[in-house]
This record gives C-alpha cells, structure tokens and sequence, in this order.
C-alpha cells in the first residue's frame, strides 16, 4: 500500500515511484462545501513547490490548490472536469486532482504524516 | 482562538440555538453570526426552495416601524409612489442619497395609520439615522430589534403557511396582514429574495423558535442558509445591497427606474432627483445586466468585462453558480451600448478571458402568487 502525506493546505499526496497523485482531504472538501468548477493544471507544466496550480471553486468561493512539491504535472482527472461535486463525494480516491512526476521524490518525505495533520485539523 | 473571539462580539438572532442544533455552519454577516448553510449543503437548500418550500432566518434584517403621516413624509427620500400604496400592500423602494445614489432598498408596508419597513442589516442603523434626520418630527421611528424575522420561500410555502392561516395563504404577492400563526400574532407579507412564491413572517423574537419549528416539522419544509439565498436571489435577477447597489450607483443605472413613480417623475420632488432626471435624459454612463458565461468556469464579483477587442467596458458585481441551470451566471454593469441581450462579452478572471453573453434577467422566471 503507497504511502498518503498530507500539506497544511489540506491537499493530500499519495507517491507510487517517483510519481505523486493531489488531492484534496475530505477536511477541505467539506470546508469548501459543494463543489461546481475545477481548474486543473496543462499537461507538462512544471511547478514549484507551493505554486498555485488548480483552483477549486464551490457555490461559496475560489479556492487555489497549490503544488505540494516540485516537479511536472503528468496526468489530470478529466472525470471531475466534468462532475465537479465527485470531490465532494471521493476527496481522498476518485475525487483526485492531478499528477506530478517529483523533481525530487525523497522530498514526499518533508510532508506530513497522517498522524501529524490529523494534529494540524485538531488545532482548527 | 482569534476565530471565536470574533464569534463572540458578534450578534445572535432568536432562532441561533436552531441553527447550531440542526448543524448550521456559522459565519458573521453584518455583524451577526448567520447560518452560510446547513449540513445538506447550499445546492441542495437551492433547489429544495425551487421545487418544495425553504425557511431562513433573515432576522438580522432591520424592521421597523414609522408612526404618524408618514407616506407623505418619506416621498422625499424615495422615489415611488407612497401615498398611492393602498392599506395592507407592500412595495420595494429605494432608500436615496442627495446624490442620487442608493442607500439602501427596502420593503414599505402600509398597516393603515403607520408605515412598516424591512432594511438590510448591514445598513439600518444608518438607514434610522437618515430618516430620523430628515423625516419631520411628527413622525416617528420605532426599530423591532425584538422581533424576528422568517422567511418561508418556494412553491409549497402557501400550502405549509395555509395549514395555520387561511387567510394568510390568500394574501396575494405583496400583500401584508396581521395574522394569528400558531397561536402568535404575526406580521406576514407575500413577498420574498428568491422568485418564488413565500412569505416573510415578522415575530415577536420569543416566539421564532417554535415558530420555526414547527414550519421544520411540515414535510416540506427545509432550512435554508445564506449560501442559498444569495443564489436564489441571484438567478432572480435581484440586486444584493453592498455588491450589486451602493451609494455609488443611481437608480438609472441599477436598471431600477421602474421604482421611479408616474406622479413622481412629474414632480421631481426626492433626494438626488436632478441627477437622476438628468441620467433618465441623457442616458446612463453604464448599465447594470445579466451575464451567462458559455463554459463552466465562474465569475466572481470585481472580475472586469471586455469587449471582444479586450478593452474594459465594465464589472461583475455577483456571480457564481446557477444551481437551477447547472451553468454560470453573474450580474455586472456595462457600457450601455453593450448591454443589448446577446451581445459578447469577455470576463477576465485569472489572466484568462472566458466568453459570455448579456442576457435577459431574471434568469430564472419569477413564480410570484398574483
């Protein structure tokens, strides 16, 4: 099983190879309430670490989503493009945003753990 | 927590016990703590006020009351028609600045020998300053700070409210009465902030719970926050004060000229009217009017409007998600050579310009029982 990490700006990060899969936590999704518009990142774009890359919009307000590492956006999730409010329903699985092939992989492990951003939401 | 702290210096309406029962998330809006939305979320609350009945809590809103001639009085602050407004009717006017801009909208209701006002709450303290000051002194203001207020909005509002008051249902739009609701007497208008057919019920604010309450119990009937009444509103075509309407923009220019009276338009005898006969005349320098984005991107309010050529012609003042329509949509003011329905526009929003097009409003057709 491929190890999730988290950033305090509730997106999570699952790493399979040198590969990482965004999403954002289930914390967030029910911050932002219902889901309607996403914006993802184009295919090959290289971003910085905490470098707004998607935005995610609700009935209630524009949320960014920021790059929680370095690296090369490889993959983005045409399904919610289309169905928006599958962030609502699948934050952590189906509901994911994009794909970045890490200029760095052992920087995953600068990221939160479950257990320390399970401490950051009981803090909020 | 600095979150709380700021929680606490804000205000509460009656029915805030409800609201944090039944799960509501709590924000401030114009210094009270108000419910954004409920667990079922704003999309839902929209769409069950659209096909079933929703009830807010719009209790932050200010009511008050004018004793004495009033009618005549307060012609010279708003541009309707206020003397010709028949006993038990209600209508929405425009609270005005010498200027000609707008400070405030509101709902007058003629209960006979006293006029009866609801003003948004983020502007009634200086709304009752500004009457004060400029109504004679043998009229009267009395803010209800001890009432609540409720509003039961959608198509299956009049067969809720029926059950407790025959009367009340065959109110048509517009209308108000004094009723007795479960045993308390209310201040009720057919009237609303979402197109569809409702009533908004003023209640002695010891009474809004069980009032409340018991609209929750009707199988119909599902709570409704904020989130919701703004898009409600918005797919109404109806302007929010603040975003849409402020002291900056004149009548003329909010496409409100129809609250402009016949015998007043004649007399030309309220606050700002040379500006506004002036901009009745002369045409407007920018209009406000409803905009349909062709993709699925939104439109915030501050976001400019360009001409196909780029050239900025104008701003979004709401815009967001149409829940009833599954598309973007937004209101702004333009250039008024631009605002002709279907001309093309551009929204720039983050760097990018997305296509739209002015349209008709309301978006969403008025339900209204006339």
């Amino acid at each position: 099983m491929s190890d999730v990490r988290f950033t305090k700006d509730h997106e999570w990060v699952r790493l399979d190879g040198t590969v990482a899969t965004v999403g954002i936590t289930d914390y967030a999704q029910q911050a932002l309430g219902d889901i309607v518009f996403v914006e993802l990142p184009e295919i090959s774009r290289k971003v910085q670490e905490s470098e707004a890359c998607a935005v995610v919009e609700s009935v209630k307000a524009a949320s960014d989503v920021f790059a929680p590492l370095s690296g090369e956006v490889v993959e983005c999730n045409a399904a919610i493009v289309e169905d928006p409010a599958l962030v609502n329903r699948d934050p952590a699985g189906e509901g994911w945003l994009f794909r970045l092939e890490l200029a760095d992989a052992t920087a995953f492990n600068s990221l939160l753990d479950r257990a320390a951003y399970d401490t950051l939401l009981g803090t909020i | 927590m600095p979150h709380d702290s700021v929680e606490n210096a804000l205000k509460t309406t009656p029915l805030d016990a409800l609201h944090r029962r039944l799960g509501a998330r709590m924000v401030p809006f114009a210094g009270y703590a108000m419910p954004v939305q409920y667990p079922s979320g704003v999309l839902a609350e929209h769409l069950h006020c659209r096909s079933y009945a929703a009830l807010f809590d719009v209790s932050h809103m200010g009511q008050a009351t004018l004793y004495g001639p009033a009618a005549e009085a307060l012609e010279r602050l708003v541009p309707s028609n206020m003397q010709e407004l028949k006993t038990f009717r209600q209508r929405y006017t425009l609270l005005l600045a010498e200027s000609g801009g707008i400070l405030d909208d509101l709902m007058v209701a003629n209960y006979g020998d006293r006029l009866r006002m609801v003003v948004n709450a983020s502007r009634k303290a200086d709304d009752y300053a500004y009457l004060r000051a400029h109504l004679p002194d043998n009229i009267r203001l009395e803010p209800h700070e001890d009432r609540a207020l409720l509003a039961l909005q959608g198509p299956l509002a009049a067969a809720v409210v029926g059950r407790l008051s025959a009367e009340a249902a065959a109110l048509p739009f517009m209308a108000v009465a004094e009723v007795s609701l479960a045993g308390t007497v209310c201040w009720i208008s057919r009237s609303g902030y979402t197109g569809e057919d409702g009533f908004e019920i003023s209640v002695p604010a010891f009474k809004a719970e069980t009032l409340a309450e018991h609209f929750l119990a009707e199988t119909e009937v599902a709570p409704a926050g904020l989130g919701a009444r703004d898009s409600l509103r918005l797919e109404a075509g109806l302007c929010l004060y603040g975003s849409d309407i402020d002291e900056g923009v004149n009548p003329i220019e909010a496409d409100l000229a129809w609250i402009i009276g016949k015998r007043r338009k004649a007399a030309w005898d309220f606050a700002g009217a040379a500006t506004i006969r002036a901009q009745l005349d002369d045409g407007p320098a920018r209009l406000r009017v409803g905009l349909r984005l062709d993709g699925r991107a939104l439109a915030r309010p501050g976001a400019e409007i360009l001409a196909l050529d780029s050239s900025v012609v104008g701003e979004i003042t709401s815009g967001g998600f149409a829940p009833s329509l599954g598309v973007p949509i937004a209101m702004g003011y333009v250039r008024p050579d631009l605002a002709t329905d279907g001309t093309p526009l551009l929204l720039s929003v983050r760097g990018r310009q997305l296509p739209a097009r002015i349209v008709p409003m309301p978006f969403v057709p008025h339900r209204y029982f006339r």
